[in-house]
């Protein structure tokens, strides 16, 4: 039973320690971002390497805890949401990195005129992801609370949606290159995919909390 | 959840410790119903219950055992033209519509109190899930114990007033009783049953019965073994009158319905959707199918057995209300007048008793009870051969010895003139009444010793 308790005790800190490296990655998305605007490339740098560093140890923590749940038959009834829960704030954290890669290997032209709206956008999406973090923790350390932050996940999808519609209305009403105003718009919807993935997160959780209800 | 060979060996162990240490509080019910005096009676019965509960199980009806056994022992009434007391018989009835919604009320407040705690306990889910597993783990040992203490007089209780073992006292530490060894065997029997036979019905259970989430699988196991136990234990029933709750009797109830009703109970908790009260109707049935198609088996069988196999499957219980026995009908508050035209008549069996006693109006239940308790002849003598045994078994008091001494090679032909001339003898030998301190575990003992001697010295008349 001690030894029950005692694996049970580790993988609880590795779900924390992967939800935390998903929820760095977010803040060092909006730093690097910040970095990008500035032209300051060398932290820029530092920036995506620390992402991509967060990405793959989120990775081996999942498979890790997936394999951990399946060699102890740990939480049977939930164990197959759980992985999905895992897998998908996975996905999150690969928009995240994608997101950023896209800046690294693309180089778009932004103009400052566009810079503010580009902050807020990468704001709203990241504070979806944040949200989405608590939720999942709420999952699994007070489910009473899973559907607040769910709420919050929501709202700044919803925000990040109105800010996307309006920076690309901004591009497409600016006098620079088509060819640039496309590549503009395709910067835009990867930074507004991190918090569209992080809502249809949201909806599963909010499937999973009903079925975690005793 | 847990490996099968783990849940097998923890429920085998608990059914034993549990149909050894309590399982004679709900024989004795039983017993009132029928005392089943010969060994080939009380096989016949055992088996006519165990062939109607495959039966009904071939036909997929709702079967218990609980209420199969129960409708054997009428059978066994019926044939042997004893009384069935129809007083212990409608407790055990109530019990049985009373077990799944005790289980039911139980599971709403097990329910309702988890819900409240574990929103305020904030428990991570992994550790739920392993505080959930030690829970069932040991809930799972309760349930079983309770079971084996309900339920072991489904399997041997009918053997009890047969059973050809007498107590034995292990180095002057404990004693085990006679009905303890034949509980014991039961016991076995039944943890033999899991390990060979229960693996499909458990597998078929945990999947196709009702998706149940670890926490309220827990509940209902928890609720279930409530009932179980309440209705097994002489020490919870003296616990629960000493606060005032009525008297109640322990009887063996059926397992499955209390998880049937902790089931409902969970689902009335939860809003009361999606419940299939067709499953309430098949329960209710199964109180008046099983018993009757039990007794028509029995019945048979016994007849069976006694003219193909002559086989003994009872003994006679002739009644006699002779003038003493009017006399302590009289003493106890009976209103003889009721009575005075019976004076020195003598019946073969109850059922000839009981059918002229419906010429007397105005006779109630309780009256009836008083007549056959008093009337039935049991032959005792007090053959001095045994009381050597009696007193090496070193489980009667010292005055209580001494006073059976004193009756040798007496005999007695009703089991309260045998009872009488011993209180007189020895105060040690009176029921203590409710004002007296810890009455209940003194008469409960008492009554123990009660059988013992009984069963040493009654003279069987065999039909």
């Amino acid at each position: 039973m001690a030894i029950l308790l005692k694996t049970s005790k580790m993988i609880e800190m590795q779900i924390d320690d992967f939800l935390n490296f998903i929820s760095e990655a977010g803040i060092f998305f909006k730093r690097g971002l910040e970095n990008y605007l500035k032209d300051n490339s060398a932290e820029f740098e530092k920036r995506l390497l620390a992402v991509s560093e967060h990405e793959r140890k989120a990775d081996e923590l999942r498979l890790n805890i997936e394999k951990q749940l399946y060699i102890h038959t740990l939480i049977p009834e939930s164990r197959g949401d759980v992985l999905a829960i895992l897998e998908n704030t996975d996905r999150v954290m690969d928009d995240i990195k994608e997101a950023l890669q896209v800046f690294a290997i693309e180089h778009p032209a932004i103009s400052e005129e566009f810079d503010a709206l580009f902050l807020e956008l990468a704001d709203s999406s990241i504070e979806s992801v944040e949200s989405l973090i608590r939720s999942v923790r709420a999952f699994f350390k007070d489910i009473a609370s899973v559907n607040d932050h769910i709420h919050k996940v929501k709202f700044y999808e919803r925000e990040a949606d109105k800010i996307a519609m309006s920076l690309k209305n901004e591009i497409f009403k600016s006098d620079i290159n088509l060819s640039q105003k496309i590549h503009l718009r395709f910067c835009v919807q990867q930074i507004e995919r991190i918090s569209d993935s992080a809502e249809d997160m949201s909806e599963r959780l909010a499937i999973y909390t009903i079925k975690r209800q005793i | 959840m847990i490996k099968f060979r783990t849940a097998a060996w923890i429920a085998a162990i608990f059914v034993i410790l549990g149909a050894v240490i309590e399982g004679s509080g709900a024989s004795g019910t039983l017993g009132k119903l029928g005392s089943i005096n010969t060994m080939p009676g009380a096989f016949t019965v055992a088996l006519a219950a165990a062939l109607s509960v495959a039966f009904m199980t071939k036909l997929k009806l709702p079967v218990s055992t609980s209420q199969a056994i129960v409708g054997a022992i009428i059978g066994w009434n019926m044939f042997s033209g004893s009384i069935t007391d129809i007083t212990s018989l409608t407790k055990i009835v109530l019990t049985w519509i009373v077990c799944p919604v005790l289980s039911a009320l139980i599971a709403i407040i097990l329910y309702k109190f988890f819900k409240f705690f574990l929103a305020k306990a904030k428990i991570h889910l992994l550790d739920l899930d392993a505080y959930t597993r030690i829970g069932l783990i040991i809930v799972g040992a309760f349930g079983a114990y309770s079971l084996g203490a309900n339920n072991i007089s489904n399997v041997v209780g009918v053997f009890t007033s047969s059973s050809p073992f007498h107590d034995i006292n292990v180095y002057n530490i404990f004693t085990i009783s006679g009905n303890q060894i034949l509980f014991l065997i039961g016991g076995i029997a039944i943890a033999v049953g899991i390990f060979t036979y229960s693996h499909k019905v458990v597998k078929t259970i945990g999947k196709s019965l009702f998706k149940l989430s670890p926490v309220t699988a827990f509940i209902v196991v928890l609720s279930q073994s409530i009932v179980l136990y309440l209705f097994a234990s002489t020490e919870i029933r003296h616990a629960l009158m000493s606060l005032g709750i009525p008297k109640y009797p322990l009887v063996p109830v059926s397992s499955s319905q209390a998880v049937i009703g902790a089931i409902l109970g969970i689902a009335i908790a939860k809003g009361g959707r999606n419940i299939q009260f067709n499953i309430l109707g098949k329960i209710s049935s199964g109180w008046i199918t099983t018993p009757v198609i039990a007794c028509i088996i029995s019945f048979v069988a016994l007849f069976f057995v006694q003219n193909v196999f002559d086989q003994h499957v009872y003994h006679k219980t002739p009644y006699s209300l002779s003038l003493k026995v009017i006399d302590q009908l009289e003493k106890e508050g009976f209103p003889i007048e009721k009575i005075e035209s019976f004076e020195g008549t003598r019946y073969s069996t109850g059922l000839r008793l009981q059918q002229n006693l419906k010429k007397i109006k105005n006779l109630n239940n309780k009256e009836k009870s008083m007549i056959y308790s008093y009337a039935a002849v049991d032959s005792f003598y007090v053959n001095p051969a045994f009381l050597k045994d009696i007193e090496a078994e070193n489980i009667l008091t010292y005055k209580q010895f001494r006073s059976l001494e004193t009756i040798s090679r007496q005999s007695f032909s009703h089991k309260w003139e045998f009872q009488n001339e011993l209180i007189l003898l020895s105060p040690d030998w009176e029921y203590r009444t409710e004002k007296q301190k810890n009455y209940l575990a003194y008469n409960a003992h008492l009554k123990k010793q009660y059988d013992f001697i009984y069963h040493y010295l009654k003279i069987l008349n065999y039909k």
